[in-house]
């Protein structure tokens, strides 16, 4: 099912004479194509969840619209949208064994939807061999692993076949270990079912890893919307830069001056066309090739042996109070009695930004 | 007795010394007075041991009619206390504007002596020379006859008394499930009116699962308490329990000792025992039965 959300916008009135309005989603454009996997993405606070609440109908926009399919649900309640949610903390209900929690959406089916008892006992099974819970069925919740819980929250939503999914923080409680297992079956419950599926997180890595498209938000803005590949590559401005990539992106004062990008004297890198003033310099740290001649000189601070990479921190005047931190290929490795240490920088790699850090200008 | 636990000794010595003094020792001894054949508390004499005590209490129509009267008043007052409590506490938490007003409304019965409450009732309900009362002015517009709710029938007497406990006892309740409703995660309910469970279901599937334990805290204590009612239908009836019919096992008890045709501790240990065996009976049966439908996990 493809949704389509079109100039979406949420605020929050204010609570009492000191508080403000809050505008958690501002202006939401955005159309999701039938089957795909999507991660809202950005700090707390910066409206995926109430993105979220709005298209499970648990919150209204004020103005804007939403579509599942061709339908507009902007004005329906949760029950009438056919969504499936999974809560941060799952709510499964603890009285309740995991095989009553499955059946419980399938029981407030009415009318012409009713279904058999044995209809519904073979659904709920069906749903909980999806998640691979088969055999925990007359467990209570309490006696979960996390884990666990987790996949009986996505049988429980997706038993009553959805035309959405969606997940508020699906990994959050889980230890790092369990995450990226159970991000790998998110990913695999997706493609089965191919159900369109959004989920929020503040984990970079978790939106990259698994997602088809990624949403970037901050402060109830969209910043970015794209592949996981493209935002990396092309980040739309300096928070989107900032925010992707683990270890994050090392960023200078530099300026711009007949075609040439200059970190402190150097120029680094050519950029024809561009007109010359200060720019902040954001540089991958893949971006970085050791080079006994390269262009941009630093102080080195050590090394740090990773295995595969090697990675090498270093200071310079430009990029003031933060350490460099650049990941080369292990057979490179500086000497690391040496004081200072040369790179050359990868074009595609570097990515200028206006002082307000607002816009892409390479 | 090792060191460590001569210390947890010490420090429940206290108490365990209080609660002996006062607790403890009276219960054993009502319990010995309840096989002493006349006791007398001047001379601490009697002159034979036997069950004759409770035979006599068992044949007494006015300890029948005190038990008759407690559990009628228990089978009454705490089940509709108890739903009527859950009903409000609903209401209150459904509601955001005046909310703390209606609460402290609700409350204010629990923080008013029992006396002055039924000298309100006495008004409401009391027939003098010159007015019929207030609850028979309403009654009289629907066209029924005035009836004596003090002194009149039985059945009449009866409904202001439970009435009466009702209201006195639903402020504590509501507290306490007002706060128990608070306390359940608003996910559930998310959770279930994504699925589009309807609200009765939600009510019953998740909500009284989820304070199950309060509502039986509730039940047991409520219980405990009716079944120790006296002060009640003093404020309503006066002392003369007996001459109106309204005495409650308690009433009986305290008549037995200090009314005036009292005297007897024998006979007043020997109905305190009852008293004491059927609550005791109730609240285990009440813990029985909720072991199977109550969730302690959260």
């Amino acid at each position: 099912m493809k949704v389509v959300l079109r100039n979406v916008t949420k605020k929050f009135p204010a609570r009492g004479k000191k508080d403000r309005e809050v505008t958690a989603v501002s202006d939401f454009s955005f159309e999701i194509p039938d089957g795909q996997l999507v991660a809202l993405l950005g700090p707390s606070g910066c409206g995926k969840s109430t993105t979220l609440n709005l298209l499970c109908g648990l919150q209204r926009p004020d103005s804007g619209q939403i579509f599942f399919g061709e339908e507009e649900v902007t004005q329906l309640p949760p029950e009438k949208r056919g969504v499936g949610m999974v809560f941060q903390n799952y709510a499964l209900y603890p009285h309740l064994t995991v095989l009553q929690n499955i059946l419980f959406p399938l029981q407030n089916l009415k009318g012409a939807e009713k279904l058999s008892k044995a209809e519904m006992n073979r659904r709920a099974r069906e749903a909980a061999e999806l998640v691979q819970i088969g055999e925990l069925l007359d467990r209570k919740p309490a006696e979960l692993s996390g884990g666990q819980q987790q996949r009986v929250a996505i049988a429980r939503a997706l038993v009553k076949m959805p035309r959405i999914l969606l997940m508020d923080e699906p990994l959050s409680n889980l230890d790092a270990r369990l995450r990226l297992q159970t991000r790998e079956e998110i990913r695999r419950i997706q493609k089965e079912t191919g159900i369109t599926t959004v989920f929020v997180t503040h984990d970079q890595e978790e939106a990259m890893s698994i997602s088809d498209r990624i949403v970037v938000m901050r402060e109830g803005l969209v910043q970015q919307i794209g592949r996981p590949q493209e935002v990396y590559d092309q980040p739309a401005n300096l928070f989107v830069a900032k925010f992707l990539g683990s270890p994050p992106i090392n960023l200078f004062e530099g300026r711009v001056s007949g075609g040439r990008v200059f970190i402190g004297e150097e120029a680094v890198l050519a950029a024809p066309g561009l007109a010359g003033g200060e720019v902040t310099v954001g540089v991958r740290p893949e971006g970085f090739l050791l080079k006994a001649d390269g262009a941009l000189g630093c102080r080195l601070r050590g090394v740090e042996v990773l295995g595969r990479d090697v990675s090498v921190l270093a200071a310079h005047e430009a990029c003031p109070g933060a350490v460099i931190r650049a990941i080369v290929n292990a057979q490179e490795r500086p000497d690391p009695a040496a004081d200072t240490v040369r790179f050359d920088l990868k074009p595609g790699k570097v990515f200028l930004f206006d002082k307000t850090g607002d816009q892409r200008l390479l | 007795m090792d060191k460590k636990s001569a210390k947890g000794w010490l420090y429940i010595l206290p108490a365990f010394l209080f609660l002996g003094v006062f607790l403890l020792y009276p219960l054993v001894d009502v319990f010995i007075y309840s096989f002493e054949e006349g006791f007398n508390f001047a001379s601490q004499s009697y002159y034979g041991v036997g069950s004759y005590n409770y035979a006599y209490v068992l044949r007494d129509p006015y300890f029948l009619q005190a038990v008759k009267n407690t559990f009628l008043l228990v089978a009454i007052t705490v089940p509709v206390s108890t739903g009527l409590a859950l009903l409000i506490s609903l209401g209150l938490s459904s509601i955001s504007r005046l909310r703390e007003l209606y609460q402290t409304i609700f409350f204010l019965p629990y923080v008013t002596n029992t006396l002055a409450v039924g000298l309100v009732f006495m008004i409401l309900f009391k027939r003098t020379p010159y007015t019929d009362g207030l609850a028979n002015l309403i009654i009289g517009l629907f066209g029924a006859e005035p009836v004596d709710f003090i002194d009149g029938p039985y059945w009449a007497k009866m409904t202001v008394l439970c009435l009466y406990t009702v209201w006195i006892v639903m402020p504590f309740k509501i507290l306490i499930l007002t706060s128990a409703l608070a306390s359940v995660n608003r996910d559930y309910y998310n959770a279930a009116r994504i699925d589009g469970t309807p609200a009765w279901r939600i009510f019953t599937r998740i909500t009284v699962p989820m304070i199950s334990p309060t509502i039986v805290y509730l039940i047991i204590t409520g219980f405990i308490g009716a079944f120790k009612a006296y002060s009640d239908a003093v404020a309503l009836f006066g002392t003369n329990l007996n001459a109106a019919g309204m005495n409650t096992i308690v009433g009986y008890v305290y008549d037995m000792l200090y009314g005036s045709s009292g005297g007897y501790p024998s006979y007043a240990s020997a109905a305190a025992i009852l008293l004491f065996a059927i609550v005791l009976t109730i609240t285990c049966l009440n813990l029985l039965i909720s072991r199977k439908h109550v969730s302690y996990l959260s």
